[in-house]
């Protein structure tokens, strides 16, 4: 191997700056899960009468169910009943009202991760979500939403003071029993955010939820709904991260997007949850499912995602384009490095006429890792002029890792056009001596290569959001070269 | 500002130099032609750093430093500049993108603070206009879907940004057609100075009749075995690499 194949190899020693622990005392249960552990969840969170049926429901269809074994991931069975299903900062009586009386301990933590979350500091036009562990602990810029009436607060708040809202729109894109990890999201959900655009309403900033898994042995189970009711529009930002452990911990969300007639949702996430040491030791299990419905006719929902962190990713965010005219968006960058697994990609499964969907996925493949995308575009018999334009490229960085794509087309209407291009590439050592012999070092060549290469994505993200995937790439490739 | 004394470079166990001597004064123009598998190439990737070479006797000062000591960027922020003969695409960065970072890398190297975004602007449009070039190359990814031509300019245009002391040009020539290769020879000439040094490879005589060499080397097996001035390549054109290679065999 030449000098600079080797500088390429080293290109996987990166180091994941989110990884402190937070020293707090904490109300967590016991590890472990039956019915009883559901009542006291549902106890504790004050939830109105339906959400227990809800959730013993999702539990009992969850038993009788296995976990999928056909993703292109390996990974030691997991012991459910090892991990503590409720984890929350302790608290006063009834929870922080104000952020002066959220654990100063948190509010650090918040900010050590670049996401202030006191009255002066806080971003200026993004309204955030804070989620720590099972538990929301602080929305900033409620009361400005309000204004403009939007609802945006944690879901067991939303429980509370909305509960027939939510209960009109809970589940009713994935269903409780609709995979392994959704059922167990159903069962157990703890928090996560809740968003209500009214009729006609442009949601004046940003909204932003920020997951933070800090305890050991713990699973975070977040669920996030979002309606966009009729003509309104809403953009929406995800970020994550944990500390380094060397245990594995799970994380299985579920995420529900639902846009009515003539609505826009844009959802994009910067996931960084902690992937594991160079030797593939520890790192979050993402097991996540998000769907989208574009219920109304002419509704729009674009997802945007940035993937470089977690041990195994298991995530295909989707749309189901029921509404005539409606519009699903994919656009993916998914980095692994190391012993990280990737199996990621979309669903889009057009049901209304005209329906248009685009996917644009770039999978960067570094270190023993493994990147997979997974897509399914199914057109139904009335998807009369269903449209969809698929395009995969894969980036290989070193000779040890794999990138593997499997698109599945399903296309029952005679009408429909449906386009796949696929294609698979390596950083050539010309490429990085070119840029060295401008002057660049190799660093900062790769960098460039791969900024070039996510380029269509980055472009459909929210400014401050591209900002901070650019660095968060470069940072994952730091030290790559020596 | 570039001596070459012995060098011997192998790749594996190969030896492809075998023992070369150069001086190159600032400002001068040297032509080094050979025929095909002559170590040409081999020539100037050593000069900037590319891996898979070894020195294995000899040495290389270019402004009094140990030149094979230096890593590949920071000969490039020294400023030796190989234009490639065949510049690789870069899909999804563009020309400018390339340009300002090179630029930047370079001045900060030198001390300098990083330019200035309007100032860069202006530099770089009044660059791409002496090139004749179209300002929406700038725009467009690097080399990505550029003719044989375009990205043979594009080389020169990087040059007339970095503006480096000693410029290696590896057949530049190959590849274009006459209307190219006047437009490149008059961009290379544009950017002569008392203080610049071109190091010019190529098989043919065609170029210098363009760029007028100072000296002119020929190399074959490996080693430099004739050198003399312009008049040189009219002779070699005249009498094929074969009569130098029989000289040397003699």
């Amino acid at each position: 191997m030449s000098a600079s194949a080797k500088e390429i190899e080293q290109l996987i020693g990166k180091e994941y700056k989110q990884g402190f622990v937070t020293e707090l005392e904490t109300d967590t249960f016991p590890p472990g899960l039956d019915e009883e552990v559901i009542h006291k969840l549902w106890k504790i969170k004050n939830e109105p009468e339906f959400m227990l049926e809800y959730r013993l429901k999702a539990f009992r269809h969850w038993q009788t169910m296995k976990s999928p074994e056909w993703a292109f991931v390996k990974f030691e069975p997991i012991d459910y009943q090892a991990v503590s299903y409720y984890s929350a900062p302790k608290r006063k009586e009834d929870g922080p009202k104000s952020l002066d009386e959220v654990d100063p301990q948190i509010l650090e933590a918040y900010k050590k991760l670049g996401i202030p979350l006191d009255e002066q500091e806080r971003l200026a036009g993004v309204a955030v979500d804070a989620v720590f562990d099972s538990v929301s602990v602080a929305t900033t810029f409620k009361s400005k939403l309000k204004e403009a009436g939007v609802i945006f607060c944690p879901i067991s708040e939303a429980l509370r003071e909305y509960p027939e809202l939510v209960q009109q729109y809970l589940g009713s894109v994935v269903p409780t029993g609709d995979n392994y990890f959704a059922a167990l999201n159903s069962a157990v959900f703890t928090d996560g955010s809740f968003v209500y655009i009214p009729k006609g309403v442009r949601c004046p900033m940003e909204l932003s939820t920020y997951f933070r898994i800090n305890a050991a042995n713990t699973g975070q189970f977040e669920r996030t709904l979002i309606i966009a009711d009729e003509g309104s529009h809403v953009s929406y930002l995800e970020g994550c991260t944990a500390p380094m452990r060397d245990e594995n911990q799970l994380h299985a969300a579920v995420v529900e997007l639902i846009a009515l007639e003539n609505a826009e949702i844009k959802y994009s996430t910067v996931q960084n949850w902690y992937p594991g040491d160079k030797e593939g030791k520890g790192g979050i299990y993402n097991f996540v499912t998000k769907r989208a419905d574009c219920r109304g006719d002419n509704s729009k929902v674009s997802w945007t995602q940035v993937e470089t962190g977690s041990a195994i990713t298991w995530k295909y965010p989707s749309c189901v384009l029921t509404g005539n005219n409606s519009i699903g968006e994919f656009y993916s960058v998914a980095l692994t490095n190391n012993y990280q697994q990737a199996d990621t990609g979309t669903k889009m499964i057009h049901i209304g006429k005209n329906t248009r969907s685009t996917i644009i996925s770039k999978g960067i493949s570094a270190g023993h890792a493994q990147n997979t995308y997974r897509g399914l575009v199914k057109v139904l018999k009335g998807a009369e002029n269903a449209r969809n334009y698929t395009q995969c490229d894969s980036l290989l960085v070193g000779d040890k890792c794999g990138a593997h794509t499997f698109p599945y087309v399903e296309v029952k209407q005679p009408s429909a056009q449906v386009e796949h291009e696929a294609t698979t590439s390596k950083i050539s050592e010309d490429q990085l001596f070119f840029c060295q012999q401008r002057g660049l070092s190799a660093e900062d060549a790769v960098s460039m290569i791969v900024n070039g290469f996510c380029k269509e994505v980055f472009k459909e993200l929210p400014m401050e959001f591209a900002v901070e995937a650019q660095a968060l790439l470069g940072l994952s490739l730091e030290g790559s070269v020596g | 500002m570039l001596n070459i004394e012995n060098l011997h470079v192998s790749v594996g166990d190969k030896p492809i130099l075998k023992g070369i001597n150069l001086q190159v004064k600032p400002g001068e123009i040297h032509a080094i032609m050979g025929p095909n598998g002559s170590g040409k190439s081999t020539l100037s990737h050593v000069l900037s750093g590319k891996s898979g070479y070894t020195v294995t006797q000899g040495q290389v000062t270019y402004e009094g430093k140990d030149l094979t000591e230096m890593a590949p960027e920071i000969r490039a922020r020294e400023g030796v500049f190989l234009a490639f003969q065949y510049p690789v695409e870069i899909p999804g960065v563009s020309n400018i993108y390339l340009l300002k970072a090179a630029l930047n890398s370079i001045r900060k190297h030198q001390g300098l603070s990083e330019v200035d975004a309007m100032d860069f602007l202006t530099l770089i449009k009044e660059k791409v206009r002496l090139l004749e070039m179209d300002e929406k190359f700038l725009y467009r990814a690097v080399n990505e879907g550029f003719s044989g031509g375009e990205k043979k300019r594009n080389e020169i245009l990087q040059m007339a940004v970095l503006e480096p002391k000693l410029c290696i040009l590896d057949e530049t020539d190959s590849g274009l057609d006459i209307d190219a290769l006047k437009v490149v020879a008059e961009g290379v000439n544009s950017i002569r100075s008392p203080e610049r040094s071109f190091v010019m490879i190529t098989h043919y005589q065609r170029l210098l009749d363009y760029i007028k060499p100072d000296f002119v080397h020929v190399l074959a097996h490996g080693q430099i075995v004739k050198s003399g001035g312009p008049e040189l390549a009219l002779e070699l054109e005249e009498k094929g690499y074969s009569w130098v290679e029989n000289k040397q065999a003699a």
